[in-house]
């Protein structure tokens, strides 16, 4: 680590971690502090404000957005878990406040936004020791780490790491899994055919577990996994390190 | 579409998504137009100065599109090439009416043109005891077929050989059944040579019209398009009002990246240039060019900053061969003339939301579309703004139809989840209310939806907030 990093960092938990997979958050923050940094975690967060941005209500996004502005005031970088919320908050912040008041805060506060595994591999540098048993993996790129973030490599460089960890590439890692938030329920029948595709993408490459590093696509993949009745293992990737490196 | 048939999404969709012949086609076509897409493109540097490039042309070009009009028909009224304006589909259609009838002409040999299906022309001249005929290949199948193309630059995209084998024996008198792709090629080669020599009038899209020179740019790759434009006595080009660039030099790097993006070729078999009808003196070539100018909406569209980049379009149709949502669905499935990402942004601007804005729906965001989009039109940023448009809560819609879908319970579901993520205190009861439900949240609305292929989510019982609480996170 360089001697001029700032020693503390905010965590973005998102909203549906919060929920759904605090174990996963849990495991990312003790990632973050294993490298010797002081984690910070507001109560006063909630979400990024996307589900409300891409349904049309940008109103509401943007009093959510707001919000988590105001919650993350110290200069500190702000780790986020997910591609997908990073990408709506150094992305799609400065838009949304465009010639309002809160532009430049708006500005200044995406600036300071990082995917967690983009926070770990380009920033931090940070290398694991594996201390798991063998086991064959298979990874899913959610679509804003790929193209609204660009941080894939970080978290597959990471994966590749792990010496006892075989990675096994999706035939088609670049397609979304058909969540997309409200579009799930809002078109339902386009989504779980876009699922059934993925998963049965996930079963053609005889991983036991699907690691990805979006909640959402996570969410997603499980459940029609589960729902088929496969036993294949999904799991956000901050969980697995941690399970498998303790930090170290 | 016909007045009769109410769009219905839903059972298209449904429809689609059951037909396993039409998604296998699908998927094998567009995995093809990806893969060469990719190859011609291979150095990624470069190809994001072409799009740059290509994004500022055509932002130059809309900037100054009035003006670049005027000079289009100055330069080609100068050229001899006839130009008419068209404010919408009806004057359009009524204009090329006007020239068969000038012309004593009862039929039409057609180059593949997406403009004329939005104006719907070949429905129309049948009405009026016209026969219009498909010559580009994909569009000739579909025609036997009474179909709409299902793509805007491979129309028959939807059927494999064995299903135009059938279509070209069945529809076409004395024609043995064949899955030869050579002699199919053969069959509709033969049938169309007939027309081209003995019609009076041929009818052209553009892909790009140059305003400094007065030039009409036309790719193509089976020669039916040369055949169109200059076997003919009169060739009648139609075009939207957003396809003018200014100069010649703005070109090259276009059509590098229109036939790179559509179909991965460097290059097409055949580049028409079209600026003027025969000289005195000349052997061939059409005595008359008449160009018609469609507006329909385009310069409503143009006249808002954010929804004019849709009219940078070129009409590569490389968004629909990206797009997870089309390659399940096929084109048909959209209901309008032009499907995919640029459909979804284009029918609602054009039809209204009231009628189309439902097309909104169809996309995940996953951004697969403005990736690859040559001249970087942001498709997810317009989807986006057209469903804050249905909602129109500032009462500051610009397109038709605004505000269509604004009602109470969404407006009250999503204020509730505003407050619930804006106070504290509200997120973590909702939260631990959610948890405590556990496996015993009611499957109804959202959830049921999502339930129909996956398990529910399970809510922990500890939320992150409470774990950081509990495993001394520090707060602040």
């Amino acid at each position: 680590m360089s001697p001029d990093l700032p020693g503390s960092v905010y965590f973005f938990g998102t909203c549906l971690m919060d929920a759904v997979y605090p174990d996963a958050g849990m495991a990312a923050i003790r990632l973050l502090q294993s490298r010797g940094l002081d984690v910070i975690f507001p109560p006063d967060q909630s979400c990024c404000g996307q589900p409300a941005y891409n349904s049309g209500f940008i109103e509401e996004a943007r009093a959510v957005a707001r919000k988590q502005i105001q919650v993350f005031s110290q200069p500190y970088p702000i780790v986020v878990p997910s591609g997908s919320c990073a990408g709506m908050m150094k992305h799609h912040y400065p838009g949304l406040f465009a010639g309002r008041k809160e532009e430049a805060a708006a500005r200044r506060f995406a600036g300071r936004v990082y995917e967690l595994f983009e926070y770990l591999v380009k920033v931090l540098n940070a290398t694991f020791e594996d201390r798991g048993d063998p086991v064959t993996v298979t990874w899913h790129s959610s679509c804003h780490a790929l193209r609204e973030m660009n941080v894939v490599q970080y978290a597959k460089a990471l994966i590749r790491q792990l010496k006892n960890v075989t990675l096994v590439e999706l035939l088609r890692e670049t397609e979304c899994c058909g969540f997309g938030g409200t579009f799930a329920v809002k078109q339902p029948a386009i989504s779980a055919a876009m699922v059934k595709d993925k998963v049965e993408d996930i079963r053609q490459t005889g991983a036991s577990t699907l690691l990805a590093g979006d909640c959402g696509c996570l969410m997603n993949i499980t459940g029609a996994m589960a729902h088929e009745g496969m036993a294949i293992d999904g799991k956000h990737l901050a969980e697995f390190l941690w399970e498998r490196t303790n930090g170290r | 579409m016909d007045a009769k048939t109410r769009f219905d999404f839903k059972s298209n969709i449904d429809a689609a998504l059951k037909d396993q012949q039409l998604r296998r086609n699908l998927r094998n076509a567009m995995d093809i137009l990806v893969d060469k897409r990719q190859a011609v493109f291979p150095d990624s540097d470069e190809l994001e100065q072409l799009r740059a490039a290509g994004n500022a042309i055509k932002r130059r070009a809309l900037k100054q599109l009035p003006r670049l009009l005027e000079q289009l028909e100055v330069k080609c009224s100068q050229n001899g090439i006839q130009v008419h304006w068209a404010e919408d589909t009806t004057q359009a259609n009524g204009i090329v009416l006007d020239l068969m009838h000038r012309h004593h002409a009862t039929a039409v040999v057609k180059g593949k043109s997406m403009v004329s299906e939005e104006m719907h022309l070949n429905h129309f001249l049948e009405e009026k005891g016209i026969e219009a005929v498909e010559t580009d290949l994909g569009e000739f199948i579909i025609q036997l077929n009474h179909e709409t193309p299902s793509h805007i630059i491979v129309p028959a995209i939807h059927k494999n050989k064995d299903e135009v084998a059938a279509i070209f024996h069945e529809k076409l008198a004395d024609t043995p059944y064949t899955e030869d792709v050579e002699e199919l090629t053969a069959i509709a080669r033969q049938a169309l040579r007939k027309r081209f020599a003995g019609t009076t009038v041929g009818l052209s899209g553009v892909n790009f019209a140059i305003a400094e020179t007065g030039t009409l740019l036309l790719v193509e790759n089976e020669g039916n398009g040369r055949m169109c434009t200059t076997a003919p006595d009169v060739h009648i080009a139609v075009m939207g009002l957003e396809k003018v660039v200014e100069k010649l030099s703005d070109v090259p790097p276009l059509l590098r990246l229109l036939t790179g993006s559509a179909t991965g070729q460097i290059v097409t078999t055949y580049v028409n240039m079209i600026t003027s009808p025969r000289k005195k003196g000349e052997k061939d070539g059409p005595k008359e060019v008449h160009l018609v100018i469609l507006d329909n909406g385009r310069s409503r569209i143009l006249a808002d900053p954010q929804l004019r980049q849709t009219l940078l379009c070129i009409r590569c149709g490389t968004c629909l061969n990206h797009c997870p949502v089309y390659v399940r669905i096929g084109g048909h499935a959209y209901g309008h003339v032009y499907p995919g990402p640029i459909g979804k942004i284009l029918t609602p601007q054009m039809e209204g939301l009231e009628r189309t804005g439902v097309l909104v729906t169809a996309s995940s965001l996953c951004g697969a579309c403005g990736e690859v989009c040559p001249v970087k039109i942001p498709i997810p940023d317009l989807i986006r703004r057209l469903r804050n448009e249905s909602y129109d809560q500032e009462k500051a819609a610009v397109v038709p139809g605004g505000g269509y879908k604004k009602n109470l319970a969404e407006t009250m579901v999503w204020k509730g989840w505003e407050l619930a993520n804006r106070l504290p205190v509200l997120n973590e009861m909702g939260t631990r209310m959610a948890g405590a439900m556990g496996k015993h949240l009611p499957k109804v609305g959202p959830l049921k939806q999502w339930t129909s292929v996956r398990t529910a989510p399970r809510v922990a019982r500890s939320s992150l907030h409470g774990r950081v609480r509990k495993e001394g996170v520090s707060h602040e």
